[in-house]
């Protein structure tokens, strides 16, 4: 252990631990600006300085590791004009239309000039180049507010193993962005919005459609009706001031019916169908390899998150046969929506309007993928993020905090526990294992309150192995077959992950992938700014949302059955297959 | 060497085809070198003269380096170029002295004989005009270097004399 003193308050801890992790344990709080916890600290901000007794230069307080003796000062009369300094020359060059920014509410950089007092900007010189690119549906960018603090570089490159942004140029000239400054939609981007939900300003952000939902809802020839993903309950509250890990379904779902939506259903009713559709599939497949002793891509990897889709149609196309055939349960909404539901109100598809409030920035690219039409329009008309939505709640003068709880509209609206996990890594796992061993078997999954613990939390891969006995005599074929499942959350981790299946290393049946690190509670679409005890708040949110439904299995769903029995007739049927069922693209080219 | 044993021998430039081939084998020897990528770049550059999007995709993948950050660091460098080069390399020195004995005129006569900015190649690609920052020959301000050959005291009006001498040849 190593002893220092901050601002004279005596702290003790471990060898390596950095300066501004030391202040922290101290009670002390130093700003920060490029830093991004659990990830590699790189110092380029200068923000979070600091001064040592003894040694000439300010320290960067991320990036510098204790040493014993050291006596740290954060906040003397030099940090505090140099730390004001570094942050008016930010804000000199920052070109950032702040009137109008996006992040007017929520600007980091603004909020540290404020915190740092600073009323004036002492050097006045050239603003950094504006230049907005749209190129993509889910993501902006707008280079002239950068203030290349690299934090969205650090996500797209470490945490997700992409690589569509680096720093461009140098000096001045520097941008961050695509190889050569092109637009984003000439390289592999995912879409997945990591950069957005990290960046500080409003540099890169998600494509603003509120106004988009407003037109559909003004016009009276469309009847408009909206989902919400299982992850928003669990953070729109914080949009509104509440603590992350506060439910809030029945208000949300107030605010919906009041914003003049005339249908508020639930997306997790498209996952309770998900598990129907790729429960099958696993059993399917399982069967074509192990009973009839033929070929069937295994394992099965799960296909409800589109960042992870484009991801593997770009750098793993030799694994597309491996993805579930299933549609996102967004998409299996959409489909439905204008199908089933469009014919008990006697409306074409082309009249109904769907509108999903989605944690994800990719949900408005994979709206958008023209093989998206089963009901022969577009199924999902418009994605908001949770972040827009709560734009979307106080721009009507809604006291959210007022509003009573208010349950979704039959017949989309209803869903079991299975689908609220599918908010978080390990969930849809879990809700596709709580339905196949029961139809396998006969019983529930023999799991502590039908919770599969390892594979649930926020380690990065997780794998469990299930061996299944007394099986029902239509699945003599797995009688003591052991099951091998693995998780991966981030899609560093997915990178890892399918490396180790490639090579032989590890085999799995089944295996989870989401894009987002926690699964998409931690979504780019989510409130700002999701460090890893907000994921934590918004998982044990979802878990009590689970726990507190009397139907906690997909099967269990009688408004799924009833679906079935109406109109799809039954899963990975024909109907369905035409519907529910997806294909995949080669989108391979070099990073 | 006979001429005979050359396989380039009466070849005027190599195709861009055989050049990547060449550069698939630089990639063979560098695949599990750390730190590959600026030494790669150079050979690469040397090869083709410039860095083509060709094989900085190629160099990406082989490497196993997002495209971005390949771009990233050709664009950090002002040694590499990723449009093509004239044959011969026109670096005018705007280190001090030369700036304060005339350097900027003489980039001026340079621009004017050449009809290009500084960065750019004409269009026969005979020549690509440069600036320096001081090339340590202060006392034959102001100086310039035409490929390895350096010119000293060079007057504006002596210019287009100067480019003459790299205009005839075999190029």
């Amino acid at each position: 252990m190593i002893k220092l003193t901050v601002n004279n308050v005596p702290v003790e801890v471990p060898k390596g631990t950095t300066i501004l992790n030391a202040a922290k344990k101290a009670g002390i709080r130093i700003p920060t600006l490029c830093y991004l916890e659990g990830l590699p600290a790189i110092g380029a901000c200068r923000v979070c300085i600091v001064e040592i007794e003894g040694v000439y230069a300010l320290a960067a307080s991320c990036s510098m590791p204790v040493a014993e003796g050291m006596k740290v000062l954060t906040n003397s009369r030099r940090v505090r004009e140099a730390r004001r300094m570094v942050v008016e020359l930010l804000l000199s060059e920052h070109n950032g239309e702040c009137q109008t920014c996006d992040r007017r509410e929520d600007c980091e950089l603004q909020s540290l000039a404020a915190e740092l007092g600073i009323r004036s900007i002492s050097f006045q010189g050239e603003k950094t180049r504006a230049g907005v690119d749209v190129s993509t549906p889910a993501v902006m960018r707008d280079r002239g507010k950068c203030i290349k603090c690299r934090r969205c570089v650090t996500v797209c490159n470490e945490t997700q193993h992409v690589g569509a942004l680096w720093p461009q140029s140098r000096g001045f000239e520097t941008s961050i962005g695509p190889a050569f400054n092109r637009d984003l939609s000439t390289v592999a981007c995912v879409q997945c919005g990591q950069c957005a939900a990290v960046c500080p300003v409003g540099a890169i952000t998600e494509r603003d459609q509120i106004d988009e939902v407003w037109a559909a809802l003004d016009d009276p020839d469309k009847h408009v009706v909206v989902q919400t993903a299982p992850a928003i309950r669990a953070a729109l509250g914080e949009c509104f001031g509440y603590p992350p890990g506060t439910l809030v379904t029945g208000k949300m779902t107030a605010a919906l019916r009041r914003l003049g939506f005339d249908a508020v259903f639930d997306t997790n009713f498209a996952a309770d169908l998900t598990i129907m559709e790729e429960g099958t599939e696993l059993l399917t497949r399982l069967k074509t390899v192990l009973a009839d002793g033929e070929q069937a891509a295994l394992p099965l990897m799960t296909s409800c998150s589109p960042g992870w889709i484009k991801f593997a149609e770009h750098f793993f196309p030799e694994m597309l046969p491996n993805l579930s055939t299933c549609k996102s349960p967004q998409q299996m909404f959409g489909a439905v929506a204008k199908t089933y539901y469009a014919q008990k109100l006697n409306l074409r598809p082309e009249q109904i309007f769907v509108v999903s409030i989605m944690p994800c920035t990719a949900k408005k690219y994979e709206c958008g993928r023209p093989e998206m039409n089963g009901s022969g329009t577009r199924d999902v008309d418009v994605v908001l993020t949770t972040r827009e939505l709560g734009k979307m709640i106080r721009g009507a003068g809604l006291d959210f905090a007022g509003l009573p709880d208010e349950e979704m509209d039959a017949p989309l609206g209803l869903s079991t526990g299975a689908a609220d996990i599918f908010a978080n890594t390990g969930g849809v796992m879990e809700a596709a294992l709580r339905t196949a061993y029961e139809i396998v078997t006969g019983r529930e999954l023999p799991m502590d309150n039908l919770h599969v613990k390892p594979v649930a939390g926020l380690e990065g891969l997780k794998e469990a192995s299930l061996t299944i006995e007394d099986v029902l005599p239509d699945w003599s074929f797995l009688e003591g077959a052991t099951l091998n499942v693995a998780v991966a959350h981030g899609l560093g981790n997915a990178d890892k992950l399918l490396k180790l299946i490639a090579s032989g290393e590890k085999n799995y049946h089944f295996v989870e992938v989401m894009t987002c690190p926690g699964g998409c509670i931690g979504g780019g679409g989510q409130p700002r700014f999701t460090t890893n005890a907000v994921r934590e708040a918004r998982i044990a949110a979802i878990y009590r949302e689970d726990e507190g439904k009397k139907l906690r299995k997909s099967h269990d769903n009688p408004d799924v059955a009833k679906l079935y029995e109406e109109f799809l007739g039954q899963p990975l049927g024909e109907r369905s297959h035409k519907l529910l069922h997806t294909k995949y693209t080669d989108r391979s080219v070099p990073r | 060497m006979s001429v005979g044993e050359n396989p380039c021998a009466g070849c005027q430039e190599a195709t861009e085809e055989q050049m990547l081939a060449q550069l698939d084998d630089v990639l063979a020897e560098y695949l599990d070198t750390p730190g590959a990528l600026i030494p790669v770049l150079q050979i690469t550059q040397s090869i083709f003269g410039y860095l083509p999007e060709s094989a900085l995709r190629r160099i990406s993948v082989a490497l196993k380096k997002p495209y971005s950050e390949v771009a990233g660091v050709v664009g950090f460098y002002s040694f590499f170029t990723t449009v093509p080069r004239g044959r011969h390399i026109v670096r005018v020195c705007m280190g001090t002295a030369c700036y304060v004995r005339g350097g900027k005129e003489v980039l001026s006569a340079l621009k004017a004989a050449l009809r290009v900015e500084v960065g750019e190649t004409t269009s026969d690609r005979r020549f690509s005009l440069d600036v320096g920052r001081c090339f340590g020959a202060c006392g034959l301000a102001p100086v310039i270097m035409i490929d390895d050959d350096v010119h000293q005291r060079v007057r504006p009006s002596r210019v287009p004399q100067i480019l003459d001498q790299y205009r005839t040849g075999d190029d």
